[in-house]
C-alpha cells in the first residue's frame, strides 16, 4: 500500500508551517535577570516559543488562558511607557491579572529600602514581578530575596534581556538565523543596558558583532567579549546584515562626552548614504525612543530597511514567551 | 606579675632574632629575652605550644572604630575586641566619626573610652581639615598634644594640592605623618567598582586606576617639596605602586599600606558568579589581576611597607541594598592574619620575618609609637600566631558588631593563637592546641 | 510491543473514515479539517487527500496547538513548561463544519482544550471529531464521531500511533508503562 508521505503538498493549505525544532532544555529557572545566565538552548526555546505567541496577535480573540488566575506585577522604578505597555499587553493576552506600580524612588528617599518596598508587594502573593530599576544589579538583588519570579525589564546600565531577545527574534525572522551575520551596534554604548544584553546574546548565538561610538562612550575592555570596536561608522556598517542604533541622550552632551548633537550626527548618525554601505537587505533597528536627527536620520527611520515597528510588535510575542516559560507548568505532555 | 613564655619561636627583626627564645614579661614590660631563661619563684611559666610563633604585637594602622556617633556599626569596645581576636595589640582609628575627630575634645573622648572599654591599645588619627571639609587645617598641634599619632581625611582625599602642602609642612613640625586616601574626585566620579571589563559588563560605573595614581603622584611631589612624610593609605593599583617605588628610589619620605582584600581578591570575583554582592564593594575597589600581581611583588620586595585592614564596619541593613546604594567597605580585623599567613607566607610570597615587618615593625615606626620589637624595656605587647593551624572564617562568631565581609566560610591555613597587651592576655584561641596556656583572656580594664 | 494496527490497516481505516465523513455531511461543502498537534496534523492532511479523491474538492486543513489551553498547565509549578508550537488556521471557521483530528482519544482533556481554543477563533456550525484509536477511560463527556479502532486498555498501558511523517512508519502499538502517567 502506498505510504503517503508528501500529502502536505497537495492540500489547499499547501504550506503548513513545519514544527520548529524542539529544544532539548526547558527554562528551568525562577527568574530572568539577564542574558548572561541563559544557555543557547534556552535562548532558542524562548525564540521558538515566541513564534507560537506571535500568531495570537492575528486572532479575532487575542487571548489564551495560559496564565489565567496568575498575578503579574509590573514594578517600574523608572518611567517607561513603551516597555511597560508591551509587558502589560503580553500579560493580558495570556489572561494574567496585571498590576502596574510606578514606584518612584521617593519611597526610598523617605527611607524605605528597595527590599522593604518589594517585600510589601510580595506579601500580596504575586506570581511574577516585572521590574525596571535605575540601579545595575537591582534585579539580581530582588531575585535573591523574592519568592516570586523576577523578570528584568531593565536594570541601570546592566541588562535589558527581553529587548535583546526581541531584537534577535526580529533578525532571525527576517534572516532565518543569527550565526555568521554581521551586526553593528552604534551609539551611546557606555550607558546602554540594551547594548550589554545584545552583545551577550548575539555573540553567544554566533553573530559577528561590531560596536561603534565615540571613544568617550565605549565601555572599557569590551573587546574581551569577542566584539570589534571602532569609532568609524563606515567600517562598522560596511557589509552589515543588521544595524542597531542606540539612543543618544541630551544629558550625555551636557556631561561632556561629545561637544554637540549636531557633531554627533555628522560623525556617527545613520544617514541614507551610510546605509548604502551595508548589505542590500540590511535591517535598520532601534530599541526606541528615537532621537530623529541625532543618532538616526528621519528618512532612514521611516525607510524601507527599517524594522523598528516590527521590533515593537515582536516585543509583545517575546514577552509572552518569557512570561509563559517562567510561570511553571505540567511535567508531561497532556493526556489525550 | 611575671610571665615566662617558654620555648617559643621568636621572630623579632629589630633584634635580629628568628629562632627559639624564652621571653620574660614583667608587668607591662618585656624584662628579658634569651635562651633557656630560668623560672624564678612567683613567675608564671607559659609553655608555648609547638608550632606557635611569638611576634612583637601587630598594629593595624587603618581601622574605623565608628565611635563616637555610629555605634550601631561598631564601638570602641567591639572593634578592639575584634582586633584582639585578630592578633592586633593596637589599632589606629580614623577620624571620620560623628563628630569628626578634628579637636582635642574628641581625641580625648576616644582615648577615655578606650581606656575604659578597649581591649587593645587605641591610637587616634586626627583630621587634616576641620570637619574633614577640605577647607582649612584642623588644630593639628592640639590634636598632637591630645594624643593623635597621624592626621588624615580618610574616607576622602586631602582635597587640594594646596591643603596637602600646608598639611605636610605643618604636620612636619610635629613629625606627624599625613595619611592620604588617594583618589582624584573628578576622575572617580560616581564610580562604584574598578573601571575595567568586569564593571563594564555589569553596568557599574567605574573608578579608573588613574584616579588613585594621579593623586599618589601629587602627594609624592608635595612630600618631596616639603620634606615631610606622607603615607599612602590602602594602595591598590600597579600604577600607584610604580610611583611609590620610583619615589623611594629617589629618597622621598613616602610609605604605603595594602589591605588583605587587595592582595587576596580581584574584580573578577564580582562576576563569578554575577551576584552584585555588596560585600565586594569597597573604596578603593577590588582591582585587576595585574594589580594584585604587582602588589604581591611589592610586598615581597619592600615597596609596600604595611599591611593594614581598613576595617570598615557597616550594619547589615545598610549593606542589604542595591549595589549602587551600598556604603563602601568591609570589616577585616579578624581575617587579616589568617589571610596573610595563608596567601602570603604559605603562598611563598613573604617570610614570617617580613610579615612581622609589615604588621608590627613598620606601622609602629611610621606612627612613632612604642612597639615593633620585644627588646627588654619595651611594652609587653605580644602577638602569638600559629601558622600551621587552619581556621574557617565564621562570621556569626565575629566580635565585631558588623558582618560585612566576603570571606565567610573561607578555610585559611594560619590562625592567631593568643594576643597579649601590656602583659595581660586579651585573647586566646581555643581552636589552637595548647593555646590555653596563655589564658584565660581578660578584658583590658 | 504488540502492533494492533499495521500500515495497510491504517491506510484502509483512513479511507473508510473519509467515506464516513462524506456520507454524514452529505459531501464536503463547508467542511474544514483541523489537526491537533502533533500527530493530528499529518492525519488531517492525509484525510484531506482522500476527501479530494472522493469528492474532487479541496478541503482546507489547519493545525491547532492546544498547549496554552491545557487544564493541567499551572498545576505543577515546579516543573518545566511543555513546548508551545504554533497554531495555523488560515481560514475563517465561522459557519463551517470543523472536523477535529487527533491520533488517540483517552481522557478527553485534549479535545476539551481544542474545543475551547477553536471557539476563540469564531463560531463553527458544528464540530466533529476523528480519532485513529479510542482507548477508553474518559474523564470528561467527550465522544468521537469517527473512530479508527476501539481499543480497550488499562491505565498501565500506553498507546502510540506512529506515522511515516513523524516517526518513519505507520503503525499503532500498545506498551506497558512503569509507574508514569500514560501518553
Amino acid at each position: 500500500m502506498k505510504a503517503e508521505t508528501q500529502s502536505a503538498t497537495n492540500s489547499t493549505s499547501a504550506a503548513l508551517p513545519a514544527d520548529p525544532p524542539i529544544s532539548a532544555n526547558r527554562l528551568r529557572r525562577k527568574d530572568l535577570v539577564g542574558i548572561a545566565e541563559l544557555s543557547v538552548e534556552e535562548i532558542t526555546l524562548i525564540l521558538d516559543t515566541a513564534v507560537a505567541m506571535q500568531e495570537i496577535a492575528s486572532r479575532p480573540i487575542k487571548k489564551v488562558p495560559a496564565l489565567r488566575g496568575k498575578t503579574v506585577v509590573n514594578l517600574f522604578f523608572e518611567a517607561s511607557t513603551r516597555t511597560r505597555t508591551s509587558f502589560e499587553i503580553a500579560e493580558k493576552r495570556l489572561s494574567a491579572d496585571t498590576l502596574n506600580i510606578a514606584a518612584s524612588t521617593s519611597a526610598v528617599v523617605k527611607g524605605e529600602t528597595l527590599a522593604d518596598t518589594v517585600r510589601n508587594i510580595e506579601a500580596m502573593s504575586p506570581d511574577l514581578l516585572v521590574v525596571r530599576h535605575p540601579s545595575s544589579g537591582a534585579c539580581h538583588f530582588l531575585s535573591r530575596i523574592c519568592r516570586s519570579g523576577v523578570i528584568n525589564a531593565g536594570d541601570g546600565m546592566h541588562e535589558h534581556p527581553t529587548q535583546a531577545l526581541l531584537d534577535a527574534f526580529t533578525i532571525r525572522e527576517r534572516k532565518g538565523r543569527l550565526a555568521g551575520l554581521k551586526v553593528a551596534i552604534c551609539g551611546d554604548l557606555l550607558h546602554s543596558r540594551v547594548l550589554r544584553s545584545n552583545v551577550l546574546l548575539l555573540t553567544r548565538m554566533g553573530a559577528d558583532v561590531w560596536l561603534c561610538g565615540p571613544p568617550t562612550l565605549v565601555p572599557t575592555g569590551f573587546e574581551q567579549s569577542g566584539v570589534h570596536v571602532t569609532s568609524s561608522i563606515d567600517e562598522a556598517v560596511e557589509g552589515a546584515d543588521a544595524v542597531m542604533m542606540l539612543r543618544i541622550q541630551l544629558e550625555r552632551m551636557l556631561g561632556g562626552y561629545f561637544p554637540s548633537l549636531r557633531e554627533y550626527f555628522n560623525v556617527f548618525g545613520m544617514t541614507a548614504e551610510r546605509v548604502r554601505r551595508a548589505r542590500p537587505d540590511v535591517l535598520i533597528m532601534h530599541p526606541g525612543p528615537m532621537n530623529r536627527g541625532v543618532e538616526i536620520a528621519s528618512d532612514v527611520a521611516d525607510g524601507p530597511y527599517s524594522v523598528i515597528l516590527d521590533q515593537v510588535a515582536n516585543g509583545v510575542a517575546v514577552r509572552m514567551a518569557v512570561l509563559y516559560l517562567l510561570s511553571g507548568g505540567a511535567e508531561h505532555e497532556a493526556v489525550a | 606579675m611575671k610571665r615566662l613564655l617558654k620555648g617559643g619561636h621568636l621572630v623579632d627583626p629589630l633584634q635580629g632574632i628568628d629562632g627559639v627564645r624564652d621571653v620574660l614579661l614583667d608587668g607591662d614590660r618585656v624584662a628579658e629575652v634569651g635562651h633557656d631563661l630560668p623560672a624564678a619563684e612567683g613567675v608564671e611559666v607559659v609553655v608555648v605550644p609547638p608550632g606557635c610563633v611569638i611576634c612583637p604585637g601587630f598594629v593595624d594602622m587603618h581601622v574605623h572604630l565608628r565611635e563616637p556617633g555610629q555605634e550601631h556599626k561598631e564601638t570602641i569596645a567591639s572593634g578592639t575586641a575584634a582586633a584582639a581576636a585578630g592578633g592586633f595589640t593596637g589599632v589606629a582609628c580614623m577620624p571620620n566619626t560623628q563628630p569628626v575627630n578634628d579637636s582635642a575634645a574628641v581625641t580625648r573622648a576616644i582615648l577615655e573610652r578606650a581606656a575604659l572599654a578597649g581591649a587593645v591599645r587605641v591610637y587616634p588619627i586626627g583630621a587634616v581639615s576641620k570637619g574633614m571639609k577640605g577647607e582649612s587645617l584642623s588644630e593639628i598641634a592640639e590634636l598632637c598634644e591630645a594624643g593623635c599619632v597621624a592626621i588624615s581625611d580618610d574616607g576622602r582625599p586631602v582635597a587640594t594640592a594646596l591643603l596637602m602642602r600646608r598639611a605636610l609642612e605643618y604636620a612636619g613640625m610635629f613629625n606627624l605623618p599625613v595619611i592620604d586616601h588617594c583618589e582624584e574626585p573628578t576622575l572617580r566620579g560616581e564610580g562604584v567598582a574598578h573601571e575595567g571589563y568586569v564593571a563594564s559588563m555589569l553596568g557599574l560605573r567605574g573608578i579608573p586606576a588613574t584616579a588613585e595614581s594621579i593623586m599618589v603622584e601629587r602627594d609624592i611631589a608635595l612630600a618631596e617639596m616639603t620634606g615631610s612624610a606622607v603615607h599612602i593609605a590602602h594602595l591598590s593599583t600597579r600604577q600607584a605602586l610604580r610611583g611609590v617605588w620610583a619615589a623611594k628610589a629617589r629618597g622621598i619620605a613616602v610609605t604605603c599600606e595594602v589591605t588583605p582584600h587587595h592582595f587576596a581578591l580581584t574584580d573578577e570575583r564580582l562576576a563569578a558568579p554575577v551576584s552584585y554582592d555588596t560585600n565586594l564593594k569597597m573604596n578603593p575597589p577590588l582591582r585587576e589581576r595585574a594589580d594584585v600581581d604587582a602588589i604581591l611583588q611589592g610586598l615581597r620586595a619592600g615597596t609596600v611597607d604595611v599591611i593594614a585592614t581598613d576595617h570598615a564596619p557597616h550594619q547589615r541593613d545598610e549593606k542589604h541594598v542595591e549595589f549602587d546604594r551600598a556604603p563602601f567597605g568591609i570589616i577585616g580585623l579578624e581575617t587579616a592574619v589568617p589571610l596573610t599567613l595563608d596567601r602570603l607566607v604559605h603562598g611563598g610570597v613573604i617570610t614570617l620575618r617580613r610579615m612581622v615587618q609589615l604588621m608590627s615593625v613598620n606601622p609602629c615606626r611610621i606612627l612613632n609609637v612604642p612597639g615593633g620589637t620585644l627588646r627588654p624595656g619595651r611594652p609587653a605587647d605580644v602577638t602569638i600566631i600559629a601558622p600551621s593551624v587552619p581556621m574557617t572564617v565564621d562570621l556569626s562568631k565575629s566580635r565585631s558588631l558588623s558582618r560585612n565581609s566576603p570571606f565567610d566560610g573561607w578555610t585559611l591555613r594560619g590562625s592567631v593563637a593568643a594576643t597579649i597587651v601590656a602583659g595581660r592576655t586579651v585573647y586566646v584561641n581555643s581552636e589552637v592546641p595548647g593555646a590555653a596556656a596563655f589564658g584565660p583572656a581578660v578584658a583590658r580594664a | 510491543m504488540p502492533v494492533v494496527m499495521d500500515a495497510d490497516r491504517m491506510g484502509r481505516t483512513l479511507t473508510r473514515i473519509a467515506h464516513e465523513i462524506v456520507e454524514r455531511n452529505h459531501g464536503v461543502e463547508s467542511l474544514a479539517l483541523v489537526g491537533v498537534r502533533t500527530r493530528g496534523v499529518p492525519i488531517a492532511t492525509r484525510l484531506a487527500a482522500r476527501l479530494r479523491e472522493i469528492s474532487g474538492q479541496d478541503v482546507p486543513v489547519g493545525a491547532l496547538d492546544i498547549t496554552l489551553y491545557r487544564d493541567d498547565l499551572m498545576h505543577n509549578p515546579v516543573g518545566p513548561q511543555p513546548l508551545v508550537r504554533s497554531t495555523d488556521i488560515p481560514f475563517s471557521i465561522d459557519d463551517r463544519i470543523i472536523v477535529l483530528v487527533d491520533d488517540v482519544l483517552y481522557t478527553g482533556r485534549t479535545v476539551r482544550a481544542a474545543l475551547d481554543e477553536l471557539i476563540d477563533f469564531g463560531r463553527p456550525r458544528a464540530i466533529q471529531l476523528v480519532v485513529i484509536v479510542d482507548r477508553g477511560h474518559r474523564e470528561l463527556p467527550v465522544k468521537a464521531d469517527y473512530v479508527g479502532k476501539n481499543l480497550p486498555t488499562s491505565r498501565a498501558e500506553s498507546v502510540s500511533v506512529r506515522l511515516l511523517e513523524t516517526d518513519g512508519c505507520d503503525e499503532v502499538i500498545i506498551e506497558k508503562i512503569d509507574g508514569e502517567d500514560a501518553r
